[in-house]
């Protein structure tokens, strides 16, 4: 990995988790609870790195060892979203009540 | 058909990958308005598939059955797992829901460190090394620390602080003598022995980390959790080289922090007070209300007030969620409003077991949300309120948090329930609150208190209002 590579990533993190404080801190009180759910099912894209070593043609230990990480970045995913939409469906629209 | 070359398919990757940070941070600005949040959530989801999709396009994928295994595995599980909680599961248990959810994101994370580790021969360049350590040692410390959080609130072990002698020191101990060996594999590289040594090390950190910190704190422990679960993921995409996991990390370390600062100052404490301050132990000075009177009401008597009030603010505390009180609440508050009056909900930021805890509970309970305030939305509002209504709530309104400056919860930000013209507090008994202080507000001449069992006091409430 060149210098600038690296450099091109740190540029991208930093620039990612200022967008993410910009966004985050506009989300009112009322959602937070959500937000957390949300920030938790988005964690899952650990999956992303999990299908890679699932599999790739490193050895068995690999696809064990990735498909076992697929597995579990589903989980997280799929029942972060679940909950979340769940949740969410629940805050009614003004006026929509009765 | 010829296969793409390999030059396509990385544009192709690219382009899936770019789209799906950018429909990342559209579904999280979705989030600011509960109207469209749900549509927010959907762009989110499709993210997360235009992810999975530009990843399986990825060169480095030779063989398809152990990865659809998992994704099989994965995916039954999530949804046997999630869909009857989804449908299930109290409101109540959101909290150690997430914080199970993010085990398994975690375990995910460590492992793909570790084969990740083993692939470059244990012995990776070092600032791919750098990078391997950051993730398997924050991804291995969520791991632990989130099964420890979702244990405690579980109440699957004690959830009261656990503490020893010299425990801050061990854990930061530990902290630096993980850091210190990454130091020395970045330095000297191959030394397998000592790459799994800092993994159980982590593991060790994320236990104890979570050991001296009570029930009522663990929130703030997740969501840091969240926070260093999302990084482990930017460390990987810096392994990897995978911007999308880098963006992705760094939105949830963002929203991590950012909510765990949050909860903190709304309790009024600081961020190292939390983590290692194991709560509990306070003995600050108490007032006592000895020679203070409180004037009791009957069901009746308040129905009568509640009846005739032009503006009413209820304050919800977690007592009311504990007894699965809230479709009493609403069905009382449109009772009132049939008779003309309007009720607003004020709601503490520490009100519930994490941030907007108390507005989903009440949303569950088909409350419109265009009726919860927050408290700096609604303290003004006290001074023209006929009734302030307080349910299972008790240190947040505590009016010593404005003046008593030996009591524990001074400075604290409290609603200004006893600015309203009068108010009735439905409660158990005069036990005191969380933080185990009298409560002045009690003994205001304007107060009356509704004593009784939050959800049988709030029945006999709405059966007294239905025949007014």
């Amino acid at each position: 990995m060149s210098m600038i590579t690296t450099f091109m990533q740190v540029y991208v993190f930093v620039l990612a988790g200022f967008v993410g404080y910009q966004v985050i801190s506009r989300v009112p009180a009322l959602l937070h609870t959500p937000l957390m759910s949300a920030a938790n099912a988005i964690t899952g894209i650990s999956l992303v790195g999990s299908l890679v070593a699932a599999g790739s043609g490193r050895g068995l230990a690999s696809n064990i060892l990735g498909s076992i990480a697929v597995a579990c970045a589903t989980i997280n995913v799929v029942g972060g979203f679940l909950i979340t939409d769940r949740m969410l469906k629940m805050f009614q629209r003004p006026g929509a009540k009765k | 058909m010829t296969e793409p070359s390999s030059a396509v398919r990385e544009v192709l990757i690219q382009i899936a990958y770019l789209a799906s940070s950018v429909l990342f941070i559209l579904g999280l600005r979705g989030l600011s308005d509960p109207a469209k949040a749900r549509n927010g959530m959907r762009q989110a989801m499709v993210a997360m598939l235009l992810a999975v999709i530009g990843t399986l396009l990825h060169h480095d994928i030779v063989r398809f059955d152990f990865l659809l295994v998992g994704l099989a595995i994965g995916s039954i599980v999530g949804v046997v797992i999630g869909l009857p909680l989804g449908i299930d599961i109290p409101m109540t248990a959101m909290p150690q829901f997430v914080a199970i959810s993010h085990m398994f994101g975690a375990v995910a994370a460590t492992l793909v460190g570790i084969d990740e580790y083993r692939a470059l021969g244990n012995a990776p360049a070092a600032p791919v090394m750098a990078a391997l350590g950051f993730e398997v040692i924050l991804g291995a410390l969520t791991v632990t620390g989130s099964f420890m959080a979702f244990a405690k609130l579980q109440e699957l072990i004690r959830g009261k602080p656990i503490t020893f002698p010299g425990q801050n020191y061990a854990n930061v101990g530990l902290f630096l003598l993980a850091i210190g060996l990454l130091i020395y594999q970045i330095i000297v590289p191959g030394q397998p022995m000592l790459f799994y040594g800092m993994v159980a090390i982590a593991t060790l950190i994320g236990v104890l980390m979570v050991l001296p910190i009570g029930g009522a704190d663990m929130p703030v422990v997740v969501s840091l959790l969240n926070a260093y679960a999302g990084l482990a993921a930017s460390a990987m995409g810096f392994a990897l080289n995978n911007n999308l996991l880098i963006v992705v990390g760094a939105l949830d370390g963002a929203s991590g922090f950012l909510l765990s600062v949050l909860m903190c100052k709304a309790m009024n404490r600081s961020f190292g007070n939390v983590l290692f301050g194991a709560f509990g132990a306070t003995t600050t000075s108490v007032k006592t209300a000895e020679g203070l009177t409180v004037r009791e009401v009957s069901a009746e008597d308040a129905a009568v007030r509640l009846a005739y009030a032009q503006n009413v603010i209820v304050i919800p505390g977690y007592g009311l969620a504990v007894a699965r009180a809230q479709h009493l609440i609403r069905e009382m508050a449109d009772l009132i409003e049939k008779k003309g009056g309007q009720v607003k909900y004020a709601i503490h930021p520490v009100a519930g077991r994490m941030p907007g805890h108390m507005n989903v509970l009440l949303a569950e309970a088909e409350v419109p949300y265009d009726r919860m305030f927050d408290m700096d939305e609604i303290n003004s509002e006290f001074d023209r309120a006929d009734v302030a209504l307080v349910i299972g709530a008790n240190d947040v309104v505590n009016p010593a948090a404005r003046t008593d400056t030996s009591s524990p919860i001074y400075g604290m930000p409290i609603l200004n329930a006893d600015h309203a013209k009068s108010i009735i507090v439905m409660k158990r008994g005069m036990g005191t609150g969380f933080a185990g202080i009298e409560n002045e507000l009690f003994y205001n001449p304007k107060t009356s208190m509704l004593f009784g069992d939050a959800k049988a006091s709030l029945a006999k409430l709405v059966a007294e209002l239905k025949t007014l």
